[in-house]
């Protein structure tokens, strides 16, 4: 009897998962396993037609990344953005937390949605009106600037400012969301702990740099991880807002991708870019995981 | 510094913060009311001198963009209303159902939530075409109709469900089936709300992958067809921002409607997680 209704619940534990995971093996697994094949291919416009013009190139694909400039050039931008904009966007997120965290602060709830709005406001979009914040003559941000004495920037069209207007706007849409997760860690923090800190004589700052910041570490483990990882995904903002240019300053690595794979139709060569795009998170993810203090202390 | 300067301060930065973040959106409000060339004036105008909706008229006359929101919102629910039953099925499994090797393929399945999608996404395409599913709803709704992220939140809240109350109903006789219908998915109640404003906004809002599924204007979705209107419009300044308004405010009213359930929805994926 028990061992029947045993297997009765793994029968129904399958029904209940098969839809789920039949639809995440085929259309997520299956594509990725089918992508490591593709860029060993040189799989092409021809290919799509006719698939038997297919030949494998063995690592042809992944040694022409090596050598290609653009793909030196896409990468340089990603790794600004991911080193640029992470950096930013984790300390910004952080400080806007422990304002609103704060217990002198009220209105809390209005402003951690007010905060949060950007982040689920649509990219296009929100771009789109950015891109025009950034003119150089009619936009509000250098109206702003010159106001205070200090020099307009022509933002998106030198390539010097390009990644850097991209990064600012990043971090305008996306703060709020790592600041939700600094605001949960921050409230798991018990309170005795600051308690006998300020009954040693712990200053404001001392009692910040020996609780707060330990007490944070796996928020910052997470928050670090997932930040990299959206940040490694670039695409949208340049693709509405400088096509990538000028010259090119703004082409990331998926816009390469894109291009690559979309545009031009070389499949097999962007099927490679985008496995160095895994490798290049599973890294980073795997660093920030070895960086990380003992889970709990 | 005294409890009360330091109040002020607090609330001064919190204040100005706060205006930072909402000026963008707000100017984009405001141009889509301006005339022609209005906003391309020194100094750039806050508000509008005389308020007109004639680009609104125009977005959904001349350039029919109602025809796009609808695309975008038969895509939003239909996906979320899919994933929504496929997941909670799945979360459930994973929480309370008993079955070798569980433990293991759940572990094997949050090593996809660092994976990012776009990997997958030249061979996606692929097959979407193969299926004949290129520029159709259907192959925009693909990737979607299951998320390991859903079903992840799903099985942290589900753990939560007593086993003796399942184990009851199956005493008096109760099928499974029965027991996710009448018993798990009312209890399941709160987080299958957030999960669905979660995906709800994550369809509207999503942008690459229905680029590469759509080519004809008439089937793109709220935020493909506004940048390609950009790409025509440059100069219409007021008109894009009349177009980023209606494909913004939606999800940000669903937003401002649901943010209770969003909100905790976000706290919890990082605290459990």
């Amino acid at each position: 009897m028990r061992a029947e209704a045993r297997a009765a619940e793994a029968r129904a534990a399958w029904a209940f998962l098969s839809p789920a995971l039949g639809l995440i093996t085929v259309f997520f697994v299956g594509p990725i396993l089918i992508g490591l094949v593709l860029s060993f291919t040189d799989f092409d416009i021809y290919a799509i037609a006719d698939p038997a013009t297919v030949r494998v190139v063995g690592l042809e694909n992944y040694g022409r990344i090596l050598t290609d400039r653009e793909f030196g050039n896409a990468l340089r931008n990603t790794m600004t953005f991911v080193l640029l904009g992470g950096p930013l966007s984790v300390l910004t997120s952080l400080g806007v937390a422990m304002l609103v965290s704060s217990k002198l602060a009220r209105w809390k709830d209005l402003f951690r949605v007010v905060f949060f709005a950007p982040v689920v406001t649509t990219l296009v979009g929100v771009a789109i009106v950015w891109k025009y914040l950034y003119h150089p003559r009619y936009g509000l941000i250098d109206a702003g600037l010159t106001r205070f004495g200090l020099p307009a920037i022509d933002w998106l069209g030198d390539p010097h400012w390009a990644m850097p207007a991209i990064v600012l706007f990043a971090v305008w849409k996306n703060f709020g969301y790592n600041m939700l997760i600094f605001v949960a860690g921050l409230q798991s923090i018990p309170e005795e702990l600051y308690e006998a800190a300020r009954i040693d004589g712990a200053s404001g700052w001392s009692r910040f740099v020996h609780v707060t910041l330990p007490s944070l570490a796996p928020t910052f483990l997470f928050v670090g991880v997932i930040t990299m990882i959206g940040q490694f995904q670039l695409f949208a903002e340049p693709y509405v807002m400088t096509q990538g240019g000028p010259l090119r300053s703004t082409v990331s690595v998926i816009l390469l991708m894109y291009e690559q794979g979309f545009r031009w139709w070389r499949m097999g060569y962007a099927a490679a870019i985008a496995f160095v795009l895994l490798a290049m998170v599973l890294v980073g993810t795997w660093i920030q995981l070895k960086l990380a203090p003992g889970e709990r202390r | 510094m005294s409890r009360r300067a330091s109040g002020l301060w607090l609330h001064a930065a919190l204040i100005a913060l706060a205006v930072l973040t909402l000026v963008p959106m707000a100017w984009m409000v405001a141009a889509s009311f301006m005339k022609p060339g209005e906003a391309n004036t020194m100094p750039p105008p806050m508000l509008p001198a005389a308020p007109t909706s004639e680009h609104y008229v125009a977005l959904f006359t001349r350039l029919d963009l109602l025809r796009n929101m609808l695309n975008s919102l038969l895509i939003a629910v239909v996906t979320t209303g899919v994933s929504l039953v496929l997941n909670a099925m799945a979360g459930y499994a994973f929480a309370k159902l008993r079955f070798g090797g569980r433990d293991r393929l759940f572990g094997l399945l949050l090593i996809g939530l660092v994976v990012p999608a776009q990997v997958g996404m030249l061979p996606l395409f692929l097959m979407v075409q193969k299926m004949g599913l290129v520029n159709t709803p259907a192959g925009v709704m693909i990737p979607g109709l299951a998320s390991i992220f859903g079903i992840f939140m799903i099985r942290q809240y589900a753990l939560g469900i007593p086993d003796e109350l399942l184990d009851a109903a199956r005493v008096d006789g109760a099928s499974e089936l029965h027991i996710f219908r009448s018993i798990v998915f009312p209890l399941l109640r709160p987080i299958l709300v957030t999960w669905t404003v979660f995906s709800f906004m994550a369809q509207w809002n999503d942008f690459m992958w229905p680029l590469i599924v759509l080519s004809d204007e008439r089937k793109f979705t709220l935020p493909v067809a506004l940048a390609s209107l950009m790409g025509e419009h440059v100069q219409d300044t007021e008109l894009m921002m009349a177009g980023s308004v209606i494909t913004v405010i939606p999800v940000l009213v669903l937003f401002l409607v649901l943010q209770r359930s969003y909100i905790r929805g976000v706290m919890m994926g990082s605290l459990k997680g």
